[in-house]
């Protein structure tokens, strides 16, 4: 088989979890995406390996041993993003990654000095230790 | 023990009672008043034990360098002649007096474990000063107390008025000793030693420079020490401090320091005659003044610290004709009686509720209230006044017969001049303090009107102190002045007859003069009230007078006057009086010539601070804060936008790295 059916068909498949990346709201489907842009680059691990190898004399099969890394990490990262999601989705009631915002700057009326008012108001400091 | 090891536990006792006492003041009440009075009480016994030793015979040196510090070197070193052995004695005799005094006067106060262990240091740092035989020594005892008075003044800080007075004590007497500092540094670089028989030694021989500098210098030191004109102005208002701590400072410790510094160095100052003639009209002035203001004060305590002021004055005069002996003399028979005046005007204010003389004399039966106080003051006052035979007559006369001596030129070492401007601020003194003791004495015990307030009776511990110090006021003089000159310089410190009989003609003519005057004005008391008392019955001494200070102001309108029609000094002053209660307005000088232009000062480094210079900063930072702001906007939490910044990127780089690599 010609190399160039693996990659494209990678190309196509990371494409697709990259517009899935980025544009989709659910956080699961965002989560899928990944899988696919990692699955995507494992093709192409394989795929080269398989290249590289039938010129060699002899070889290690790097590519495939680093696709089973790639497997294995993807399944921890997976597990490990399913689960915030669960939890997230517990919290707020929604995955949509929209509405998950709460990272972004604030829009105080006078932003650039808020470092200053904190520090003439040790009270409202204080407040704000005692909630955190 | 060798005499040096007694006189080395002499100061070290209390300054050991004072460490243990801040130690365990908290921790272990019960330990507070032993270790108070016990150190203060054997380091008299002590220092009685040194003078039997040294006898007035030659004097003890003896010195021990810790480390070499340079060039020129500085010893733990001690130097007791017939001077420090007397004073020492007078230091422990009134420091016990007023420990003792102190537990029953302050027997309620919280802070009483840190006033006892102030108390102790101040007491340790005088006889460190007395002792010591190295100027550098003397100097750290010197600054120990001032910043002991510092606390001890402020101790009632709870009022304005006690805040006020501790700082400006403390300032106004460093800005006397940054001067006296240079001026050590000065004098031990002439003589090439701080050892004060060393330097003693090397003005014999002639070997000073700058003998007008650097006694000039000293002088300022001693000025602000000794509360001598220009630098008295903290004395009086030092009032606002507990009275034991009065006594304490105005009998025995600090004021006394510059004047016996004076004259253990009194060679230094012999050296330049300019120095001579400054210090008799500084003692002149100052004499005068004090003697007048004190005609004119309303507080007891003031009447006692312009008093004091003058006392001080002659002694300093006594120095500036060139007779130590004299001046010690004065210095150990005042200790004494103004050590019983405070205390018993302690008594006085506890008794009567108030620290008013105007409303003392509207008070029926005070002397009764407290017979004590009223018998022992009457001793003191008549010994303030120099009445023989009391000891303040036979000091006073001392002083004044050496004044007279240097004027008909008996001597050579003192100028005439000086001798002439002492006599006659002396005489004059002498009428003036005998009407302000008269007057005190009347006021305050012959006074008629509602009956005084019953506090109760009197703690032993107060009252006996005053019969102890009431024996040297009366004693001291008569058996002393024959003994004494074998202590001091030899010098006779008998009375002449000349100065003697006009001294005390001048003094009965003052106090008569005064009795008349009251007799004209006290029938106008009974016609206008006035006068505040507050009365504890339960509360200690210590509330009372914390209360009658902090009320006088509110009550008279001014902490050094009141309006009262029926004062005998008013009557006497005339136009003066006024100016005179108020120090001869000299605390306004100060603020017009001082406090103004350095406030003015410090407002307008407030203004280049606040204005100019944050201005740039402010300006330095508005860039980045600008950029910042800007960049914040990106900051919008979707994560789905930052990576979409993250590949727009990623992209732009990979283009630019295949355009580099293909040579585009």
């Amino acid at each position: 088989m010609h190399l160039a059916y693996p990659a494209v068909l990678s190309a196509l498949l990371f494409c697709t979890g990259l517009y899935g990346v980025l544009a989709r709201r659910n956080a699961i489907l965002v989560l899928m995406s990944v899988e696919l842009m990692l699955n995507a680059v494992n093709l192409n691990l394989v795929a080269f390996d398989v290249w590289l190898s039938k010129a060699a004399e002899e070889t290690l099969h790097s590519g495939q041993a680093l696709t089973l890394f790639t497997i294995a990490i993807a399944a921890a990262e997976i597990g490990i993003g399913l689960a915030i999601v669960l939890a997230v989705h517990r919290n707020r009631g929604t995955a949509d990654i929209d509405k998950l915002r709460d990272t972004s700057e604030r829009h105080d009326p006078d932003g650039p000095d808020s470092d200053a008012r904190t520090a003439e108001q040790p009270g409202e400091a204080q407040k704000a230790e005692a909630t955190a | 023990m060798t005499t040096t090891t007694l006189a080395v536990l002499v100061p070290l006792l209390p300054f050991l009672g004072a460490a243990a006492g801040l130690l365990l003041g908290r921790t272990a009440p019960g330990f507070v008043r032993p270790l108070a009075v016990l150190p203060t009480l054997t380091s008299l016994v002590l220092a009685a034990l040194v003078a039997a030793r040294q006898g007035g015979d030659t004097a003890v040196n003896a010195a021990t360098e810790l480390t070499p510090t340079g060039s020129v070197p500085i010893e733990l070193a001690l130097h007791i002649d017939g001077f420090a052995a007397l004073v020492a004695v007078l230091v422990g005799l009134v420091a016990s007096c007023v420990q003792i005094y102190s537990t029953g006067y302050l027997r309620d106060d919280p802070r009483y474990p840190s006033y006892a262990a102030l108390v102790s240091l101040f007491t340790s740092a005088m006889l460190l000063v007395v002792y010591s035989g190295d100027l550098i020594v003397l100097l750290v005892g010197w600054e120990v107390m001032g910043i002991c008075s510092y606390f001890l003044v402020g101790h009632y800080w709870e009022t304005p008025e006690a805040r006020a007075a501790s700082l400006k004590a403390f300032l106004v007497t460093k800005l006397g000793d940054v001067p006296f500092l240079i001026g050590l540094f000065a004098l031990a670089t002439d003589a090439g030693s701080f050892r004060i028989t060393k330097v003693l030694g090397a003005v014999a021989s002639g070997g000073l420079d700058h003998p007008t500098l650097i006694a000039l210098l000293l002088l300022a030191g001693v000025a602000g020490k000794s509360a001598q004109f220009p630098l008295h102005t903290w004395l009086p208002d030092a009032m606002a401090g507990p009275t034991p701590v009065s006594a304490l400072i105005h009998a025995a410790t600090m004021v006394a320091a510059g004047v016996y510094f004076i004259a253990r160095l009194l060679p230094v100052f012999e050296a330049s005659q300019a120095a001579m003639i400054v210090l008799a009209v500084m003692a002149a002035v100052t004499m005068a003044g004090s003697a007048l203001a004190a005609l004119a004060q309303d507080d007891i305590k003031r009447v006692l610290a312009y008093s004091t002021i003058g006392q001080l004055g002659y002694m300093t005069g006594a120095l500036a004709v060139g007779d130590r002996g004299a001046a010690v003399f004065h210095l150990l028979s005042h200790g004494a009686f103004k050590a019983l005046l405070f205390l018993a005007a302690g008594v006085i204010i506890h008794a009567a509720g108030t620290n008013s003389l105007a409303a003392m004399s509207r008070m029926r039966n005070l002397r009764d209230r407290v017979p004590d106080a009223f018998w022992t003051m009457t001793v003191a006052l008549l010994a303030l006044a120099a009445i023989p035979p009391f000891s303040g007559f036979f000091s006073k006369e001392a002083v004044l017969g050496v004044a007279e001596h240097v004027v008909t030129g008996h001597t050579e070492h003192a100028p005439a001049a000086a001798g002439w401007i002492v006599l006659v601020a002396g005489l004059l003194t002498a009428v003036l303090t005998a009407a302000y003791a008269m007057r005190l004495w009347l006021l305050a015990f012959r006074g008629r009107g509602a009956e005084a307030p019953d506090h109760g009776r009197q703690p032993l511990t107060m009252t006996v102190v005053l019969w102890v110090l009431a024996i040297p006021s009366l004693a001291l003089g008569g058996f002393a002045f024959r003994v004494l000159p074998d202590w001091f310089d030899g010098r006779d410190l008998g009375p002449t007859l000349t100065t003697s009989v006009l001294g005390t003609g001048l003094a009965l003519a003052g106090g008569i003069v005064t009795y008349g005057a009251w007799r004209h004005t006290t029938a106008l008391a009974a016609r206008i009230p006035l006068g505040a008392v507050s009365a504890h019955p339960e509360g200690d001494a210590a509330q009372v007078e914390a209360e009658a200070i902090a009320t006088h102001e509110p009550a008279y309108g001014d902490i050094a006057y009141a309006p009262d029609p029926a004062d005998p000094g008013r009557l006497l002053l005339g136009p003066l009086h006024r100016p005179a209660a108020a120090g001869f307005h000299l605390d306004a000088v100060y603020t017009a010539l001082f406090v103004r232009p350095v406030q003015a000062g410090a407002s307008l480094v407030r203004f280049l601070d606040r204005e100019v210079v944050e201005t740039y900063v402010r300006g330095a930072g508005a860039l980045p804060r600008w950029l910042g702001t800007v960049v914040r906007r990106a900051q919008t939490g979707n994560v789905q936008t930052y990576v979409s910044a993250l590949l727009a990127g990623t992209v732009v780089l990979a283009v630019a790295v295949v355009l580099v690599a293909t040579g585009a």
